[in-house]
């Protein structure tokens, strides 16, 4: 591509619009406009003039601040969608996650979960979104700050007369003695913190060029905050887990590989009640329970290394007790109060019972998790478990058990008495009693179940927090960069005895015309016009007078 | 000459962006299935415990090829596939292939019964912190590992076996 030379001696890139140092127009499609499009300071896009490689195609496309745009607006949607039925992270469910969303939702479930929507921010095309959002902002900035960048250091004082005519803020005077009056000029801007350069009797004053660069760095901090969450999927950075853990149970830590152990001693429950003072008493009436304190009562402990499914020895490490708001924190790790389940079964008691009489022959109580084969009661009194169903259902005629979890026992017994040593067999399950080997003397009466709390705990480490939190701070500073500060610039150029003036700004045109009026005020240099204003202006009245007519 | 460089630049950045989203995509997509067991690789080394308490190691059974069966007294397929287990079994134990049926963390009790039932003489191990099913990242059952004698995952099956499969999988462990 050619490089384009400007009258004023200057060499711009090939598809320059405004020459980059006197402001001429190079683009003749400009010349027909009364006021110019100052965007990027008219200077070549490169991905405008570019396009010749598949590279170049690639970078052109993720350049279009219209692909960009698109890119968010897809994200949006399809974060929409991914509220509408829950997120398979949020869901309890014993079946498989393809079959719930099917059998709950229907086919909008079943195209919901085939197209991830179930788990929106692990689903290969939305992280391409993400990632493709990514690059957009990374070309998009690149491809517009350094043109900018090059076009702001290469403008000269003296620009070309086209130029300024078509300032947004623009006036023109013949006058003939102007020493004075522009050196009263320099030196108010000089206290209005502009940076003032002389070329040969013209003027450039500028200042917050600062601002231009806001939008960029905004982008930068945009760009950490995606590496920080990006960083999230590399192992070792972010380990979000649930563990529930039974009273009295010891557990590996999940996210830890197995280098963490943890014991639950009790899950504690505490409610608000009269004691607590007067005030409560009002919001108990109403509330009936109100929770005061959720709590599990831990001890850590370091483990040493082992293999899946060995015992590792440990090493305790300290006794704590986990509230809300108040997590176990060790290494990079905090353990925190989540959620709970009281009153599971854990183990039952029946009684060894004479049906006719009533009479009781002690009692056996057994351990849901973990139960005994054989029940001794002494004096040849003796009770056999022969099959235990945690989870009992029938199937063709058979009984057996959905799972290993104890959420409906049912029971063979054999009961072995003095009177009967063969032993009679008796089947119990919730609410039944079978006896599969005709009528039985004796039977096992149910009478009581001992119960155990559950602490549900969220382990949680991230190390990205900080890349995040710098993201941040960076993305605001660019923020307050672009908006608490104005790019301003003022050009004044004397030729045949003619007064130019001209301003741009980045925002704010009001406050800046009003500027350069205090500025020039008393003065023989002419106030500038908005000639963006002047031109709604006389279109309205242009109308209204077609109404009218 | 300046061409060359701009077009330089812009493949390296690409390239960039390119290995970072491939490598968040690549994380994510196997975040959940990075350490399960593969086969040709080396099987995840584990220690379970059988009923009587008695430790097996898998790496112990080096030299032997090791038919992993993972099974629940739930599941049915498991129960059907288990007399097989036992006559193939029954077969192959003097030929250096060893069966470790691993029970996905059920009471003893319902496994001695199980195992009375089926008459079962392979070593019945339990799972109860479900670590080594992890490991082998075990969701439905049942599942089988061919593990040969130096150690390595051959195959994996995860369907209902029928007795000749099981014979061909043995012959292809033996050593």
């Amino acid at each position: 591509m050619e490089k384009v030379k400007c009258e004023c001696g200057h060499i711009n890139p090939h598809g320059t619009i405004l020459c980059e140092a006197c402001g001429k127009i190079l683009d003749e499609k400009m010349n027909q406009n009364e006021l110019l499009d100052m965007r990027y300071e008219g200077s070549a896009r490169r991905s405008q003039t570019y396009n010749k490689t598949i590279i170049d195609k690639v970078w052109n496309f993720f350049s279009s601040v219209k692909v960009g745009v698109t890119l968010i607006v897809v994200t949006l949607i399809a974060s929409i969608i991914g509220t509408v039925l829950p997120q398979e992270g949020n869901l309890s469910i014993q079946i498989p996650v393809n079959q719930y969303y099917e059998e709950r939702y229907g086919w909008f479930g079943k195209i919901y979960y085939t197209l991830g929507f179930h788990d929106l921010y692990g689903s290969w095309w939305y992280l391409l979104l993400i990632a493709s959002i990514g690059v957009s902002l990374v070309i998009c900035s690149l491809d517009r700050v350094i043109p900018l960048y090059k076009a702001l250091k290469n403008q000269k004082v003296t620009r070309n007369s086209g130029f300024l005519k078509r300032q947004r803020l623009y006036s023109e005077k013949q006058i003939d003695n102007t020493v004075g009056d522009i050196e009263i000029v320099k030196e108010r801007l000089t206290k209005k913190r502009y940076n003032v350069m002389e070329e040969n009797g013209n003027l450039l004053a500028e200042k917050g060029r600062f601002s231009r660069w806001g939008p960029y760095i905004n982008h930068i901090g945009l760009i950490i905050f995606l590496i920080g969450a990006m960083l999230r999927f590399a192992p070792g950075f972010y380990v979000n887990e649930a563990l529930w853990i039974k009273e009295g149970d010891t557990l590996a830590i999940p996210g830890t590989n197995k280098e963490y152990y943890l014991t639950n001693h009790q899950f504690i429950l505490e409610l608000y009640d009269e004691s607590d003072g007067e005030v409560y008493k009002e919001a108990l009436n109403q509330k009936g329970g109100v929770v005061k304190n959720y709590q599990s009562n831990i001890t850590l402990y370091k483990a040493e290394e082992s293999l899946p499914g060995e015992k590792p020895k440990l090493h305790k490490l300290e006794d704590y007790q986990i509230q809300v708001n108040k997590p176990l924190k060790f290494d990079q790790y905090a353990i925190y109060q989540s959620s709970y389940r009281l009153n599971e079964i854990a183990k039952m008691t029946f009684s060894l019972t004479d049906k006719e009489s009533g009479q009781t022959f002690g009692d056996i109580t057994i351990d849901l998790t973990n139960p005994e084969e054989n029940y001794d009661l002494g004096n040849g009194y003796h009770v056999e478990l022969m099959s235990y169903f945690p989870d009992f259902q029938i199937v063709d005629g058979e009984p057996s058990t959905k799972s290993s979890k104890p959420v409906n026992p049912a029971f063979a017994f054999k009961m072995v008495t003095p009177d009967k040593p063969q032993g009679e067999v008796s089947f119990a399950a919730i609410q039944q009693t079978i006896e599969p080997m005709g009528e039985n003397k004796y039977k096992m009466t149910f009478k009581s179940v001992d119960t155990v709390n559950y602490s549900g705990l969220t382990v949680r480490k991230d190390l990205t927090l900080p890349i995040i939190a710098l993201g941040g701070v960076i993305f605001l500073i660019g923020v307050a960069q672009g908006s608490f500060w104005y790019h301003r610039r003022i050009w004044l150029k004397q030729e045949n005895g003619v007064i130019l003036l001209a301003g741009h700004t980045n925002k704010n045109w009001y406050g800046f015309a009003k500027e350069i009026e205090t500025i020039v005020h008393g003065t023989k240099i002419p106030v500038p016009v908005d000639q963006t204003l002047l031109k709604e202006k006389k279109a309205m009245e242009g109308q209204g007078g077609k109404s009218v007519g | 000459m300046k061409k060359k460089r701009r077009l330089a630049l812009r493949t390296i950045i690409l390239t960039v962006l390119l290995a970072a989203i491939f490598y968040t995509l690549y994380a994510n997509l196997t975040k959940d299935t990075r350490k399960t067991a593969a086969v040709g690789e080396e099987a995840p080394d584990f220690v379970l415990k059988d009923l009587e308490g008695n430790e097996h190691r898998l790496s112990d059974y080096r030299g032997k090829g090791v038919f992993l069966n993972f099974w629940g007294t739930w599941c049915k397929p498991c129960k059907t596939e288990m007399p097989y287990m036992e006559n193939q079994y029954q077969q192959y134990k003097d030929q250096g292939v060893e069966i470790i049926a691993v029970n996905a963390g059920e009471t003893n009790l319902a496994i001695e019964t199980f195992a009375k039932q089926y008459q079962l003489s392979f070593p019945i191990v339990v799972d109860h912190t479900g670590e080594v099913q992890k490991a082998y990242g075990i969701y439905p059952l049942p599942a089988t590992f061919l593990i040969s004698p130096d150690g390595k995952i051959v195959d994996y099956i995860e369907q209902s076996l029928t007795e000749d499969m099981i014979k061909n999988y043995m012959e292809r462990i033996k050593p």
